[in-house]
């Protein structure tokens, strides 16, 4: 990233500067490039990489000869049109894909160096490191309490912490303690979808993990509710590296540093600073894509 | 005008047959329905008149009849001893069967690999839930009263009785199961529980409402059932109260049955009080299954297809 990192976000919305902007800068709609210029210096460690990863549902390929090096406390965003493997390259990184029988994976993909896939790689405790947020919210039926106890409570570090402290601190973290505070008993089911998204956000740095993964995480909420997530993944990057899909360029273009876009047939097509991406494509599918011309 | 033009552009259609045939097949089925509430409320008028006929043409004691056991004296015959023994079945059923069951259904559902064998096993509990109540009387009759030596106790009817509701059981646990949603686990596989923290905490727990409204209809079954328990044997008069799980017994739909052949005619008026009293157990039992079902319904839909 070079200078056009002179725009800035308060809290809420995102608003763009025309002051201060280098020429360089291309605003053709109201797309404003760059989440924080903090994160922007400095040359960050790679936490998650792939190395021609290929995954395949049965005989259908999903992602093909992907090699992509995110990395550590900085928000990565999947972009591309459905069915282009997005999703899958996500769910591979915490191998919630061996949940389905039929997926199957060539190729590295390593956390912190080490192959994921190594046979002596248990999914669940790699599950403990990287925390997951879904489409839909799926808090459990259970209270907000309990709901954000929980993976503490799996992970048995439950007797090591103050429990309402830890459960405290998570939903402050995911904004929403100030909406719960006082009815922590009440069932998680009972919130609206947005509250539910960021419970579902609590209940997944609760255990302080190192990386989030979000797959569209706002696309189910109305845009308010999706503008307080947004604002929470730029202060949740502070402690954990984000790596989120998105069907929505503009959240892409808003909140990520780094943004990747896979093309149909399961190919990563370009992998690079978000303004990049957005103003200066290498690859012409890019460009296509992101104008509207293509998926 | 207007209306006029109406009426004239819908004159050459003719909807009188069609509309016919609507109220016919509304009529049927109508009847079809008021036909089974019609036979309800017929048995149960029924089953209310004998039981006042018998009570007014009998010196029949009640208190005596609810706490007493029988005897071959009609006068002083009661059904006490067995609603205890009912109670006792019951009670050695619902544990027999539940863990078995639920254990059986958990197993098909989350662990068995999805092929022709777990299918086959799946579709065959169907099957074993259609088998005539009998062929588990005699099964236990043979298999434990006899080669086991347990002998005609209460411990071997509710092994015939849990034979008998555990196919139920599990297919009520499978579907109650299976409606918990796969986002759910997700998450909680997510939160990198492992299989068993995630079936503990978050698929049980969910389908919990579920598995116990089908255990308590199928107990409802199984406490009217006569003929396994005639199988595995029973005492003619239960005159003594069970002592525990190994006692001799007569459950309360056998009691009632050995009472209607006796010659005494005060045996077939307490007949019919007995079956008040059975009925009485079932309508408590389907309350408790109903009150559980509308209780948890409001919070996942996931019990509505038991």
């Amino acid at each position: 990233m070079s200078s056009n990192t002179t725009n800035e976000r308060t809290t809420g919305e995102s608003t763009s500067e025309t002051e201060g902007l280098s020429d360089d800068t291309i605003i053709e709609t109201d797309i404003s490039v760059g989440p924080d210029s903090s994160r922007t210096t400095g040359r960050p460690n790679t936490i998650v990489s792939a190395d021609s990863l290929d995954v395949y549902y049965g005989d259908d390929r999903a992602l093909s000869d992907v090699t992509i090096e995110i990395p550590e406390h900085r928000v990565t965003a999947m972009i591309g049109p459905s069915g282009c493997g997005k999703s899958t390259f996500l769910r591979s990184i915490n191998r919630m894909n061996d949940r389905i029988p039929s997926a199957h994976v060539d190729g590295a993909l390593s956390f912190r160096g080490k192959n994921v896939y190594d046979e002596d790689v248990d999914p669940v405790a790699l599950r403990r490191k990287i925390g997951q947020v879904f489409q839909s919210p799926n808090p459990f039926p259970k209270s907000i309490y309990d709901n954000v106890a929980y993976g503490l409570r799996v992970q048995g570090k439950a007797d090591d912490v103050d429990l309402d402290d830890a459960v405290e601190r998570a939903l402050r973290g995911a904004a929403l303690w100030d909406e719960v505070k006082d009815q922590l008993d009440e069932s998680g089911l009972d919130l609206s979808g947005g509250q539910q998204q960021r419970l579902c956000i609590a209940r997944a740095i609760a255990t302080d993990p190192e990386v989030i993964l979000m797959d569209e995480p706002t696309s189910a909420l109305d845009p308010v509710a999706a503008s307080k997530i947004e604002d929470l993944i730029d202060e949740l990057v502070e402690k954990y590296t984000v790596i989120i899909v998105t069907h929505n360029m503009q959240q892409a273009a808003r909140i990520s540093d780094k943004t990747a876009v896979f093309l149909t047939g399961g190919e990563l097509v370009e992998f690079d600073d978000t303004a990049r991406i957005f103003e200066n494509p290498d690859d012409d599918r890019v460009e296509d894509y992101i104008t509207g011309k293509f998926g | 005008m207007s209306t006029k033009r109406e009426s004239n552009f819908l004159a050459d259609v003719d909807l009188t047959r069609e509309k016919l045939v609507n109220r016919l097949f509304y009529g049927t089925l109508v009847v079809a329905s008021v036909f089974g509430l019609v036979m309800l409320v017929l048995l149960i008028a029924d089953v209310l008149w004998e039981a006042t006929q018998a009570l007014s043409t009998f010196d029949i004691d009640i208190g005596n009849f609810l706490t007493g056991t029988s005897s071959s004296r009609a006068e002083q015959a009661g059904f006490g001893a067995s609603i205890l023994a009912s109670l006792w079945l019951m009670a050695l059923t619902a544990v027999l069967a539940f863990f078995i069951a639920v254990g059986c259904a958990v197993y098909l559902v989350e662990y068995a690999p999805e092929n022709r064998t777990t299918r086959l096993i799946e579709a065959n509990l169907a099957n074993l839930a259609g088998v005539p109540s009998i062929v588990y009387g005699l099964l236990v009759l043979a298999l434990i009263v006899n080669d086991a030596g347990l002998g005609s106790v209460i411990l071997a009817g509710a092994i015939a009785l849990a034979l008998l509701i555990v196919p139920i059981i599990i297919v009520a646990t499978i579907e109650s199961i299976r409606a918990v949603p796969s986002s759910v686990r997700d998450g909680s596989y997510a939160m990198g529980a492992t299989k068993w923290q995630t079936i503990r905490r978050v698929v049980l727990p969910q389908a919990m409402p579920g598995i116990l409204t089908g255990t308590i209809l199928a107990l409802a079954r199984a406490i009217g059932e006569t003929a396994p328990l005639i199988m595995v044997g029973t005492m003619l008069h239960a005159t003594r109260y069970p002592s525990g799980p190994l006692s001799s017994f007569s459950a309360m739909p056998t009691q009632i049955y050995n009472w209607t052949y006796q010659a005494d005619r005060m045996f077939n008026g307490l007949a019919a009080l007995g079956i008040v009293v059975l009925l009485l157990f079932l309508v408590a039992m389907y309350a408790l299954a109903g009150y559980l079902r509308n209780r948890y319904e409001t919070d996942d839909g996931s019990i509505s297809n038991v």
